[in-house]
């Protein structure tokens, strides 16, 4: 295997948890709601998809008890901030806590323990050809489904009439609301699906990229996916650029190091980020001339009745 | 920022509900503040074991309570704080970082006796312990050179601290006493603990050559990944081999229970003083884990390197020690370079290709 597939491989699979885990936040925030609770949900889902696959001894079902543990997570979330209309930003710092202590309670019993990692696609003839085969078609189908993932929720955003509504409610809720659409409804249904996604990229770290479940093994992730949200603007291209660019930024300073490049360490660690803002607020800045942030963004909606 | 606020946060939730369910008065109170989860598997789960050790060995006669995930820095003075509020008389500091809160903390309360481990400030009421790993890193270096098919080892280091330097020196010393002409590659993650950068800092060092892998962070991940590409690695601070069966060479082990249980008596007794602890092979201070997957002869020289150190007859540091810019480091300690050199290492030795960040 040359270098460089070896290199693309890793950034693969480096960006796949922050994307999995943007790509819900993104509706969520585009439905006006601001969980700020991704890294909770995220080690939540790493803790019970770990504990579901070790369990059961299948991935997928490791997976989808990731899903349900991240949307039961952020069902908390919905009912603190769209049921009771409590703060947001409070509500989801709080449910990164809870995460963190909750996780390391269910997955104390599995610390130590290990599984299998989901299994590298093979599919004959594919998989082979040179060069591009093992990248297009031979990492774990997590790779595949998160970029499936971000194309589905771009088409439902922007060429639904379901997705015009979400969007409507993260612009203007009062609005939508006086044109007849559940707001809160259709915010608690983007809640879990952001919450979906952040337990599936938690329950990917330790399905596919390392077998073992170790508390606080997430390490800030669901942070850099809520960043990356933003810088891309609120837009699902963007967005897919983002998390790539910081995975490969971060894969690649590792391999200039230790082909000793001899630039400092400190700097090289700080690269991904520096890179992401850069390139991602260049992007927006060109096409758009500033942020596009939902207006609604973190605004507490209470129907009048 | 984000991310250290919460840290912080956490410790006060934390450290909030410890104070509320200590009252036992009569009992001497000993506190930890550990780095990490206790379940890191690492360098917390070690001192964790430590505190186990000490609660089976004194439980009638204390009452321990620890914070986990306290974040290095600032905000670490305020968990440490709140141990003291809480009644802790001896505090425990676990990490390098709490160096500057304890020793602040410390002088605010001259009455609490503190611990700081793998620092250097001292005060009358606080002591410093520290483990020479460098002895066990330099068993691997000889280990790591005998095993290499290629002659080039993979490094994961931390933070580019004089205790994660003296480690690659020690190894490379190690390592050139069996082939000169051993290379390293080094790569810096700049975070003691996050599988997954840790993981893909390993994957880098294979891809691009490395055949055995030495880390100075504190999660199994490199472990693991260098056992699914079926090549060798060594474990860090805790005995690895269950996510390496067939990869794990030996492991350096942190054994504090001892020091633990000696410190907590001599404080029981009213003998606690400040001091400053730096406990090699000999004094039990850490352990080499059985040393697997390697032939017998390879086993037999780590062995007997590591019955040198043991005795005091071989010293990893011995003179000449030859600098990276081929002039000769001098010579403090009499046939070898002195403590303070060590512990206070910021240079790399000859043959390791790699600048030293911030230098």
């Amino acid at each position: 295997m040359l270098l460089v597939e070896a290199i693309i491989l890793s950034v693969l699979a480096a960006s796949t948890p922050l994307l999995l885990a943007a790509t819900g936040e993104l509706v969520t925030e585009r439905a006006g709601v601001l969980n700020l609770g991704v890294e909770g949900m995220m080690i939540v889902g790493a803790a019970c998809g770990f504990a579901g696959a070790w369990m059961s001894g299948s991935i997928i079902i490791g997976a989808l008890c990731g899903i349900v543990a991240g949307m039961l997570m952020s069902v908390i979330f919905a009912f603190m901030t769209l049921g009771l209309a409590v703060n947001q930003v409070a509500t989801g710092l709080a449910l990164t806590i809870l995460g963190i202590g909750l996780s390391g309670l269910i997955g104390a019993r599995f610390v130590g323990e290990r599984i299998t990692t989901a299994p590298k696609l093979a599919i004959r003839g594919l998989t082979d050809i040179p060069l591009v085969g093992r990248i297009l078609f031979g990492e774990d189908a997590f790779v595949y489904l998160s970029l499936a993932l971000i194309v589905a929720v771009w088409w439902f955003l922007y060429r639904t009439r379901a997705g015009l509504v979400l969007r409507a409610c993260g612009d203007n809720h009062v609005s939508a609301h006086a044109l007849g659409y559940p707001v809160l409804r259709i915010r608690l249904l983007a809640v879990l699906f952001g919450g979906g996604c952040a337990g599936l990229a938690g329950a990917y770290l330790p399905l596919a990229y390392t077998p073992f479940f170790i508390p606080g093994m997430t390490a800030g992730r669901g942070w850099i996916a809520l960043a990356l949200v933003v810088f891309a603007s609120w837009r699902p291209g963007r967005l897919v650029i983002g998390a790539y660019l910081f995975g490969a930024v971060t894969i690649l300073q590792l391999h200039a190091q230790g082909a000793g490049v001899g630039i400092p360490s400190q700097f090289m660690s700080a690269l991904p980020y520096l890179a992401t803002v850069i390139v991602l607020v260049l992007l927006s800045r060109a096409r758009t001339g500033g942020s596009t942030a939902p207006a609604a963004l973190g605004t507490v909606f209470v129907p009048d009745r | 920022m984000m991310k250290r606020l919460l840290g912080a946060a956490a410790a006060l939730v934390l450290a909030g509900s410890v104070a509320g369910v200590a009252h036992a008065a009569d009992k001497l109170k000993v506190g930890f503040i550990y780095l990490g989860p206790i379940g890191d598997l690492g360098w917390t789960y070690q001192h964790e074991l430590g505190r186990q050790a000490l609660v089976k060995e004194l439980g009638d006669k204390i009452e321990t309570t620890y914070l986990e995930n306290v974040p290095e820095g600032p905000d670490s003075e305020r968990a440490i704080e709140q141990l003291v509020r809480a009644g802790n008389k001896l505090i425990f500091t676990t990490s390098f970082g709490y160096m500057d809160p304890t020793l602040k903390v410390a002088k605010k309360y001259p009455n609490v006796h503190f611990e700081h481990s793998t620092g250097y400030k001292r005060d009358k009421n606080m002591s410093t312990y520290s483990g020479r790993w460098y002895q066990g890193r330099y068993i691997q270096g000889q280990i790591a050179a005998k095993m290499s098919k290629v002659g080039v080892l993979g490094y994961i280091g931390s933070f580019p601290i004089p205790e994660v330097v003296s480690g690659i020196n020690a190894t490379m010393l190690g390592a050139q006493s069996v082939n000169p002409n051993i290379k390293v590659k080094i790569i810096w993650v700049n975070t003691w603990f996050d599988p997954g950068k840790e993981a893909d800092a390993a994957k880098a060092l294979l891809d691009q050559g490395a055949d055995i892998i030495m880390q100075h962070t504190d999660s199994p991940a490199a472990m693991q990944v260098a056992a699914e590409r079926g090549k060798l690695a060594f474990g860090q601070d805790s005995e690895m081999i269950k996510f390496g069966p067939k990869a794990q060479l030996t492991s350096i082990l942190d054994t504090w229970g001892p020091y633990y249980i000696a410190r907590v008596k001599a404080e029981l007794d009213g003998t606690w003083k400040s001091e400053d602890t730096w406990g090699g092979l000999d004094s039990k201070m850490f352990e080499m884990a059985p040393y697997t997957n390697m032939p017998d002869d390879v086993k037999k020289m780590a062995e007997e390197t590591q019955a040198a150190i043991t005795s005091g007859k071989l010293h990893p540091f011995k003179c000449p020690v030859i600098g990276q810019d081929g002039k000769e480091v001098e010579c403090k300690g009499g046939d070898h370079l002195a403590d303070g050199q060590i512990l206070g290492m910021n240079f790399y030795v000859k043959g390791v290709d790699d600048k030293l960040p911030g230098k």
